[in-house]
């Protein structure tokens, strides 16, 4: 008893379980929810059985639990526990077969509620599954629905698309029909045409048969005649002439001839057309020449090739330019060359124009990137720079021209000579040492002079006592000979009065007076020395008469042999001496060159004085 | 804009004479010959029977008076008015009849086109051309009046003669390549002479002046094809007006097309310049004039009838839809005419109530005619800028 009510109760407890679960999903009925109760309420018997058996009804409370027992089960409908009473007040005594009755039924409701509660038990078991089943159905046909309403959406749009052909091919044929339709008309119209063509035709042919079985008929007829007044002259006023073998020619030659003179008119306008034309053409590739010429000076990196061809064919179009203007006719071979250079210039101006969108669209669209894209904003900025830099090169160019000029011009001591000294210092140096050169030769030659004044003296010395000794034996000669020459006297003493004397302020003066015979001395002559440079201007003004100076000094170092004594004024140089020539000419204050030489030449009588401008 | 009274007319025969100094207008069977200036009635002829058509000769000395039913021709003389001249054709019967160029010849169209009879006013001479074409246009001069190309068809196929009109020698006579020449037409300089197909195929051919063929064109195959022809005064271009409503511009040095012109039903291009009349009574206008070379300026308002004002584009033009299945629809380029100086062109598309047009010798304005409204159309051409004034005239 125990373990079948302990193996009902689980089962009783997993199959409420489940119940529970099934509630939550499905709703129940009422009727099973009270069997539940029913159920629920039907155990009592817990695990403890015996426990509950002894709680109920103890030793004690025999009596109460018989009552209440009693009362339970009258309530349930069961005949009452106890014998009938006689008296009301007696106690009343209890009814065992009544409680056996009860017993049994009571057990025998316990079968059935059991029994109950197994149907029920397995047809909740039931249900459970076939929920299980119907809910795995359910989910199958849910997939099922969406498998086949997907398919149906698939089916719709290709019915749909089937349906969009269908209209296209009920279009096609539509217009197909159209088509048809029209060409029918068209042919009926022509029908009509032909038809009512038809029609004309067969009415004058009737009239004509009708006519003409008229004039059959009808013998009398009218006469075809023209009356005329009189013969009217002809437009022309020529008279008519006869249609022979010569008219047809000339007629011929006419038309002939009006023929030829329209093809000929034509044919002008046309080569007028086509001069102007290709005048046109022409020109317009030389502008583009010129205008994709000035490519070859800027070379781009990128249109690298493109300059190469243009350099090319701006070479090759120069040499057909001129080809072409030189024959200027119509022949085959020129027209094509002209048209084939313009279709290459027009290629390359439009390969040119396109590539300057590119880049202009790419400025716009990319900004800065390009290296070979100046941007606007660069391009100005280097324009300003550029112009800055234009600026102070000018002002620079100004300041120096001043500069110039203020040199150039006559200025105060301080500032020549300041100016003297910071622009000549090297030259002051130089010119120094070549002074002390100069000195040092100076006084060798000073030296030397002296020797010579004194080999001179002595010359003369030797020379008079020479000349005496010749009188003497002149003398004796002439005595000898007895005759007398004066001029040899006269001579003698000329020779003697140049030869002798060593004062150049006679010299000067003898020597302005004509030579009638040019001696030359050939023994060592006196020589001038000229005085140059010895008056270097206190102020030199420019670096050039400076320059000057310097180079007429080394002129002097270079050419100058003898040195003359100071004769000289300042400023004035001339050589005045019997045996030499020179011409020394310096501009002081000019920047003409110098003009120096100093050529000693050793003639007897030529004396030249320089008076400088 | 004044107008003179309003003289009889049957048959809508008025014409002024070559040197523009007389205006011969017929009455049933009365020749009124009036001066220009004075409208005074000069002269006044009779005629045996109504007459049918009207012709000055080149030279304005004289006018021919046809007489289609009694087969008559009767030529009066301005110079001398009781000069008379009666040309009968009698059983022959007369179809058509014109002058030669140098007005000393009549041509006569014999019924049923069975042959062309030459009469000569000068001398009895009679000359007969047999088989000529019943086509529009079989007849064309030369502007110098040297030449004349006649249309022919023998044996169902289609021949051109060239004349020498001097003394009527046949000088070319050569088949063109035609399925039903509808007609002919010299250029203006008289070396090209276009030659064109039957409406149901388009073809035009270009026949030199001495019967080679130099070019053919056509523009499209199996709908119907030209409508009318006309040259440019300068003779380069050939403008060809077919029943697609577009103009196809031909030029004389590659007889190739160099431009088309359509005639769309709206109007979107805001360069043309678009006039209307502005609708005060409910009868058909005159439609609207576009230039091709824009234009600005309204129209002044002379009378107090009706006037122009500048539609705005995009301007639909009222079109009936023509009954296409009949023949000779009234679609398709009817009128073509260039100005003087070939700088512009007018053409009339579809069924406008447009009767005739034609440009001012000056070339700076043009004249549109109606049934019962004259249209003048001034062109500023230094501005381009043309006005449109209308008038209201009654039934002439």
């Amino acid at each position: 008893m125990g373990d079948w009510m302990t193996v009902t109760d689980r089962g009783l407890s997993s199959e409420s379980k489940t119940i529970s679960q099934y509630t939550s999903e499905i709703k129940m009925s009422p009727s099973s929810l009270y069997s539940q109760q029913v159920l629920c309420s039907s155990i009592p018997l817990s695990k403890n059985v015996h426990s509950f058996f002894s709680a109920f009804c103890t030793e004690d409370n025999i009596e109460q639990s018989v009552s209440y027992l009693d009362q339970e089960l009258t309530t349930f409908g069961f005949p009452s526990l106890y014998e009938e009473s006689k008296g009301k007040e007696t106690k009343r005594e209890l009814n065992i077969v009544a409680v056996l009755n009860c017993m049994n039924e009571l057990l025998v409701l316990q079968r059935k509620n059991l029994l109950a509660q197994e149907n029920v038990e397995t047809q909740n078991l039931k249900l459970g599954s076939d929920m299980d089943h119907l809910q795995s159905c359910y989910s199958k046909l849910k997939e099922q629905l969406e498998t086949s309403r997907r398919e149906m959406i698939g089916l719709q749009e290709r019915d749909r698309q089937l349906q969009c052909k269908n209209r296209n091919l009920h279009q096609l044929l539509k217009n197909e029909k159209d088509e048809v339709q029209k060409l029918q008309n068209i042919i009926a119209s022509r029908a009509t045409q032909y038809n009512h063509d038809m029609k004309r035709k067969e009415r004058e042919y009737n009239k004509l048969k009708e006519r003409l079985h008229q004039l059959v008929m009808n013998k009398k007829d009218k006469k075809i005649a023209m009356d005329i007044l009189n013969y009217v002259g002809r437009a022309d006023g020529k008279r008519g002439s006869w249609r022979t073998g010569k008219t047809e020619a000339r007629n011929e030659d006419e038309m002939y001839k009006i023929l030829l003179n329209d093809y000929e008119y034509r044919q002008k306008q046309i080569l007028m057309e086509n001069a102007e034309l290709k005048k046109v053409l022409q020109q317009m590739k030389k502008e583009m020449i010129s205008l994709l010429s000035p490519q070859k000076k800027k070379p781009r990196e990128r249109v690298d090739d493109s300059t190469g061809t243009v350099i090319s064919d701006v070479e090759e179009d120069a040499g057909e330019l001129s080809r072409e203007s030189m024959w200027d006719l119509s022949c085959e071979t020129v027209r094509e060359q002209l048209t084939n250079s313009i279709r290459k210039q027009w290629r390359i101006l439009k390969s040119h124009v396109e590539k300057l969108d590119n880049q202009v669209s790419k400025v716009h669209l990319e900004g800065f990137n390009d290296e070979d894209v100046i941007s606007r904003q660069d391009h100005e900025q280097e324009t300003e720079k550029l112009e800055l830099e234009i600026q102070q090169c000018k002002e620079m160019i100004k300041t120096q021209q001043q500069l110039l000029q203020q040199l150039a011009t006559a200025c105060d001591d301080d500032t020549t000579s300041l100016l003297r000294d910071c622009y000549l210092l090297e030259e002051k140096e130089r010119l120094k040492e070549e002074w002390s050169l100069f000195k040092e030769q100076k006084k060798n030659f000073e030296r030397e002079r002296r020797s010579f004044t004194e080999a001179a003296i002595r010359l003369g010395l030797e020379r008079k006592a020479f000349e005496e000794e010749r009188a003497s034996w002149l003398k004796q000669q002439f005595l000898n000979m007895t005759t007398f020459d004066h001029q040899n006297s006269e001579n003698v003493k000329l020779f003697s009065a140049f030869s002798g004397s060593s004062d150049w302020d006679n010299l000067t003066v003898h020597s302005r007076q004509p030579q009638k015979k040019p001696h030359s001395v050939s023994n060592g002559s006196p020589v001038c020395m000229s005085k140059l440079t010895k008056s270097l201007p206190a102020s030199p003004s420019t670096s050039d008469f400076c320059q000057t100076r310097s180079c007429i000094s080394e002129h002097s170092s270079i050419n100058v042999l003898n040195i003359t004594p100071e004769e000289i004024k300042p400023n004035q140089v001339g050589g005045e001496c019997t045996n030499q020539k020179w011409s020394v000419a310096s501009r002081p204050g000019s920047q003409e060159g110098c003009y120096s030489g100093c050529s000693l030449t050793y003639t007897n009588s030529h004396v030249e004085k320089d008076d400088l401008p | 804009m004044n107008f003179s009274e309003v003289f009889k007319l049957s048959s809508l025969l008025c014409k002024f004479s070559p040197d523009g100094k007389y205006l011969a207008s017929c009455v049933q069977y009365r020749l009124v010959v009036r001066d220009v200036n004075t409208l005074q009635i000069l002269q006044l002829y009779t005629c045996l029977d109504q007459i049918q058509h009207i012709e000055w000769s080149a030279d304005s000395l004289f006018i021919l008076c046809a007489m289609y039913k009694r087969g008559l021709v009767q030529v009066w003389s301005l110079e001398q008015p009781e000069w008379h001249c009666k040309i009968d054709e009698g059983s022959a019967g007369l179809v058509a009849s014109c002058w030669s160029p140098d007005g000393r010849h009549i041509l006569n169209t014999t019924e049923f086109h069975l042959r062309i009879t030459v009469w000569s006013l000068c001398t009895k001479s009679i000359s007969y051309i047999k088989y000529p074409k019943a086509c529009l246009q079989g007849i064309t001069f030369t502007r110098n009046g040297r030449y004349m190309a006649l249309a022919e068809r023998r044996d169902c196929k289609d021949y051109v003669s060239i004349f020498v009109c001097s003394d009527w020698q046949l000088l070319r006579h050569f088949d063109t390549d035609t399925q039903d020449l509808t007609g002919i037409e010299w250029a203006p300089n008289g070396c090209v002479l276009a030659v064109w197909d039957t409406c149901l195929e388009y073809k035009i051919l270009l026949y030199s002046l001495d019967g080679r063929l130099l070019s053919a064109y056509s523009a499209y195959e199996w709908s119907l094809g030209i409508k009318s022809v006309a040259w440019s005064p300068s003779s380069q271009f050939l403008a060809v007006g077919s029943y697609d409503g577009k103009v196809r511009i031909l030029n004389h040095v590659t007889w190739k097309m160099i431009t088309e012109f359509g005639h769309p039903a709206t109007i979107n291009n805001p360069k043309t310049v678009v006039y209307k009349e502005a609708q005060k009574s409910p009868q058909l206008g005159l439609g609207c004039l576009s230039f091709p070379p824009p234009g600005a300026g309204a129209g002044p308002l002379p009378s107090s009838e009706s006037k122009y004002e500048i539609a705005s584009v995009p301007v639909s033009l009222q079109t009936l839809k023509p009954v296409t299945d009949r023949a000779n629809p009234k679609i398709g380029i009817g009128m073509l005419a260039f100005s003087p100086d070939s700088y512009f062109l007018a053409t009339r598309n579809g069924d406008f109530a447009v009767l005739s047009l034609c440009w001012h010798l000056s070339g700076d304005s043009m004249a549109l005619l109606s049934k019962d409204h004259v249209c003048l159309c001034f062109l500023e051409t230094e501005a381009a800028v043309s006005t449109a004034c209308r008038q209201l005239g009654g039934r002439t």
